[in-house]
């Protein structure tokens, strides 16, 4: 497939930006029974890598003299730790602060990802043998909406145990304009709509700034290929759209962190 | 870009990092911060303690020295005072053995004085009787005249 599509722009683009797929047979026919290998792979690798380091250091902190990597973990949650207590005011350590923690440093770490220059990255894989491989798993609609759907259901879960179950319905029919029976449906498509546009902007957000990032590196990468001006700037402009995507990366994980607090916040106080 | 099952293994992927973070992380991390600032805020309550106490100490190390240095004042002025007395008393008692040395010694004289005296009156009778013998020029009857004699030295 490469060596047609390298040819021409939107084989370039669609060489990049196309995901390593495995059919999972054994689930079931249809497409929605594929596996995006390369976005799973990359999440959890990240995931096990960036957590796990936090883990060697949680596991040995001591409530001495902190080491200097122990301050800097230290730093991290206290960060979090911050922001969650600035907007959730229940026992955030038995849940959320952890949540956010692992939110905030998982999605920085998959987003941080599109620092990678992507053609030399291309020849990489490829040595690996690995000839479609997106190494941004938060540019794949996928895994933003798995995060996405992840927090949508610990809102029900949270509406729930801290409502109960009556509560809760009652939430869903009565709030937002009144018990009357006659405003029961308005409720109802009311909340309908918010609980359906919460997981689509919470997920798309993310998906939106780090793809249109990822698509602007190949709109230079094509730039740099058509000559001594394109890769004069192509080269200027890649390194200035790198230096901006630090903060677009960093922003969007703190973002992503951020309403995920709010919308779990939200699920345990009342209307 | 097609939503599949990506979307269900990675929601999967999230909650175990979320449930490992949650039991691994969170707590040892919390339990050391907070065990730190209890630490520290206790410290400081400690290093506050010590201050006080450090002040009290002070105030009564001063009341002390102040107290002591008043009971040493007292003690050398009663010495003093003592001191006078002891010599006061010494001059007394040297005074009155000079006085009785003094006394004795005049007795002493004054019996001195009467026995010469005694025995100056012997010797000037006998040499008044002598005196006269040898203006009479013969021997004078000590017996008759003894009674003169003795009148004589008498008077002298």
């Amino acid at each position: 497939m490469e060596n047609s599509s390298e040819l021409t722009p939107s084989g370039y683009i669609g060489h990049h930006l196309s995901n390593n797929e495995l059919h999972l047979d054994f689930l079931g026919e249809g497409p929605f029974m594929t596996l995006h290998l390369d976005s799973f792979v990359m999440a959890v690798i990240l995931g096990i890598f960036s957590m796990g380091l936090i883990w060697l250091v949680a596991r040995k902190a001591s409530a001495g003299i902190p080491t200097k990597t122990q301050a800097f973990v230290e730093l991290i949650f206290g960060f979090i730790d911050n922001q969650v207590g600035n907007i959730f005011h229940g026992n955030r350590h038995s849940f959320i602060a952890p949540a956010a923690l692992t939110v905030f440093i998982w999605v920085l770490m998959m987003n941080a990802m599109d620092f990678l220059p992507i053609d030399v990255m291309a020849k990489f894989y490829g040595m690996l043998g690995l000839y479609e491989w997106k190494a941004v798993p938060t540019s794949d609609v996928n895994t933003t909406f798995g995060l996405a759907l992840g927090v949508w259901f610990l809102m029900i879960y949270f509406g729930i145990k801290v409502k109960g179950m009556g509560g809760w319905l009652h939430e869903i029919f009565c709030a937002p304009f009144g018990a009357s029976v006659w405003v029961w449906p308005a409720n109802f498509l009311f909340n309908l709509i918010e609980y359906v546009s919460k997981p689509l902007s919470h997920s798309l957000r993310l998906f939106g700034n780090m793809y249109a990032g990822e698509v602007i590196f190949l709109l230079l990468g094509l730039w740099a290929a058509t000559g001594v001006s394109g890769i004069i700037f192509g080269s200027i402009l890649g390194a200035g759209w790198a230096i901006f995507h630090i903060l677009i990366v960093v922003l969007q994980a703190y973002i992503f962190m951020m309403l995920t607090v709010v919308y779990l916040s939200m699920a345990h106080e009342g209307h | 870009m097609n939503i599949n099952f990506t979307m269900i293994a990675q929601a999967i992927a999230f909650a175990i990092l979320i449930w490992f973070t949650v039991k691994f992380i969170w707590p040892p991390l919390l339990n050391a911060i907070e065990k730190r600032q209890k630490e520290i805020a206790d410290g400081l309550a400690a290093a506050q303690e010590g201050k006080l106490s450090l002040e009290v100490a002070a105030k009564k190390n001063a009341e002390t020295l102040n107290e002591v240095k008043q009971k040493g004042a007292e003690i050398v002025s009663q010495a003093e005072k003592r001191a006078s007395e002891i010599v006061e008393q010494a001059k007394k008692v040297a005074k009155d053995e000079g006085d009785r040395i003094i006394a004795s010694a005049k007795s002493e004289i004054d019996q001195e004085i009467n026995r010469a005296k005694e025995e100056l009156r012997g010797q000037i009778s006998t040499l008044a009787i002598q005196g006269a013998e040898k203006i009479l020029d013969k021997e004078i009857d000590k017996t008759v005249h003894a009674d003169m004699l003795t009148k004589l030295a008498k008077d002298l």
